[in-house]
């Protein structure tokens, strides 16, 4: 039923999901942290830019970046290399892609705790990094989890950002969305019935698992 | 001893305010909401930073000028008005939380003798979301003392609890106030707890300290608005002398006088705090000895006021020479009037009723 180019497909779809979700909750925390807590006045400018690819047209943000990492780009000067078309180019444009639906649930996370608990850990004498990572972490796990639920399933099924910077090379940037749409271009239904009911059954699966885990969490912590 | 001092600006409030607290015993910051005693406590856990200020506690400078220790390296503890206990954590993770981050070598707060004292071992398989909200508060005392704190800071620990909440858990807070050697700041707007709970009183008016002092002296001034209160007391610190157990009596010992308490009130020696309304106390010029009253004893009238239109109040001081401690009394004009009392007599005080502050 799979050909080995299909397996390839999936296996490197599965890797930009996993590595893109990584990435995204090693920036998307630090960010959302900052936005729930800092009083800086660009803050909700910030967060504006954060979210406008919910609004954005995938293409249009494709088009940008592919500007953004053209060959006499700065961005291009200073990484002393060319990231379209390239798995690294993925990663970057899905993770900009998907930040909003990370940042976004980790902020209301933040923002639930209340600012008490806060500093009750610093009169128990928690410097600010121990309350971080002993309070404000935990208690905002459902947030955090489901941030990379949504992170993760939203870079699964990605494909105008793909389509612009990424374009088809099998092993680095042909993932299951695009694999689909030339199946489908040239008339091989079946082999698209395949990853497309793979996709529809593994995207179940993992969700299912995420929020197995999230409601177990929440049980915990009433 | 704690020598406090913050003026500045808080939003559109202005506070300036400067007192020293002893280094024992329970100082307690009273006044009226939005007094901003809260905002003093706050000043001195480091929760708020004002630029004008000043803050010694027990010789360290927590504050002074350029100088701003910050909260996590304070050794104080903090009981917030809700009990925030961190809600991922069990009973017993939470009452370690500080504990652990305490400086090593300052551990003189046991953790079973306190779980013993604050009744809490049978709560720690139980998940915070599931105590009840005196529970909670009695669960995060322990944890602001397991820090192993210098100084205690309370703010309004049972304002928030119910009235049955409330009696749950100030009995425990006497009998800390009776084990620990920690100064403890306690705010408050609630008279009863004051008068329970307090040796100190820092009263607080508008942003600013109005007076400071022991309880029993600012309970009694008549400059003070506590005296002009609908039912205004004095509390007395009292030691037992004797119990006579035909009578069910106790012989306390109070600056200036004796007094009979009914019940036992424990052993030779042990301090009780007494407490005796205006309402309880009538004056006469001579001891009537045709009377069921127990206690009646010399006091020099030191000064009165009127309380409304028809009553005075008089505070006395204990003993014919008026070197006691303070007593309040209501009277009515008409009979202060008619058996022509003045201020420096020494007349007789007849008190109907001795109540125990703490139980």
């Amino acid at each position: 039923m799979f050909d080995a180019a299909m397996i390839q497909t999936i296996l490197l779809t599965l890797q930009l999901a996993i590595v893109t979700t990584i990435v995204l909750l090693l920036v998307g925390i630090p960010l959302a942290w900052w936005l729930a807590r800092s009083k800086a006045r660009g803050k909700e400018a910030v967060a504006v830019l954060v979210s406008l690819p919910i609004v954005l047209p995938p293409t249009v943000l494709g088009f940008y970046l592919l500007i953004a990492m053209g060959p006499d780009s700065p961005l291009t000067a200073l990484i002393g290399r060319s990231l379209p078309f390239t798995f690294e180019g993925l990663v970057v444009g899905s993770t900009l892609y998907s930040l909003p639906f990370v940042v976004n649930p980790i902020r209301n996370g933040f923002e639930a705790m209340s600012r008490r608990h806060w500093e009750a850990a610093a009169t128990l004498r928690a410097r600010p990094l121990d309350a971080f990572f002993s309070i404000a972490l935990p208690m905002a796990m459902p947030g955090i989890l489901t941030g990379a639920i949504l992170g993760f399933a939203h870079t699964m099924g990605e494909f105008g950002v793909v389509l612009m910077i990424g374009g088809s090379i099998p092993g680095e940037t042909k993932v299951l969305s695009i694999a689909i749409f030339e199946f489908v271009e040239t008339l091989e239904w079946g082999k698209a019935h395949v990853l497309a009911g793979a996709m529809l059954l593994l995207s179940f699966a993992v969700i299912f698992a995420m929020r197995a885990v999230e409601t177990r969490f929440k049980s915990n912590q009433p | 001893m704690i020598e406090a001092q913050f003026s500045g600006q808080l939003g559109s409030f202005k506070l300036d305010v400067e007192f020293t607290a002893p280094s024992q015993g329970v100082t307690a910051l009273f006044g009226p909401s939005g007094c901003g005693k809260t905002s003093v406590l706050r000043c001195i856990a480091g929760l708020i930073r004002m630029a004008g200020g000043k803050l010694v506690v027990g010789g360290d400078v927590w504050q002074e000028g350029r100088r701003f220790v910050p909260v996590h390296r304070r050794a104080l503890g903090y009981v917030f008005q809700e009990a925030s206990l961190f809600p991922h954590l069990s009973v017993r993770e939470n009452l370690e939380f500080g504990q652990k981050r305490a400086k090593r070598g300052s551990q003189t707060i046991d953790f079973d003798d306190l779980v013993d004292l604050l009744a809490i071992a049978p709560l720690f398989d139980r998940p915070t979301a599931h105590l009840s909200g005196g529970e909670r508060q009695r669960v995060a005392i322990g944890r602001a003392l397991l820090s192993q704190p210098r100084l205690l800071l309370m703010d309004e620990p049972v304002s928030a609890l119910d009235s049955l909440g409330r009696e749950e858990i100030l009995p425990y807070l006497e009998q800390l106030h009776r084990t620990l050697s920690i100064p403890v700041l306690y705010v408050s707007h609630n008279i009863e707890e004051i008068e329970r709970l307090a040796d100190t009183l820092v009263l607080m008016r508008r942003g600013a300290v109005r007076a400071a002092g022991p309880i029993a002296e600012l309970l009694a001034d008549p400059d003070l608005p506590m005296v002009r209160m609908p039912e205004p007391v004095a509390v007395l610190d009292g030691t037992v002398e004797e119990y006579d157990p035909r009578y069910g009596l106790a012989k306390v010992v109070v600056p200036g006088g004796t007094l009979l308490v009914a019940g036992d009130l424990g052993p030779t020696g042990t301090v009780r705090r007494l407490r005796i309304g205006a309402s309880d106390v009538s004056l006469g010029r001579e001891a009537s000895t045709d009377t069921t009253i127990l206690n009646a004893l010399p006091v020099r009238i030191d000064s009165v006021a009127p309380a409304g239109d028809t009553q005075m109040t008089v505070r006395l001081k204990l003993g014919t020479d008026g070197s006691g401690a303070s007593l309040l009394s209501r009277v009515s004009r008409l009979s202060w009037d008619r058996l022509g009392f003045a201020e420096g007599d020494t007349v007789v005080a007849q008190i109907k009723a001795v109540a125990l502050a703490k139980q």
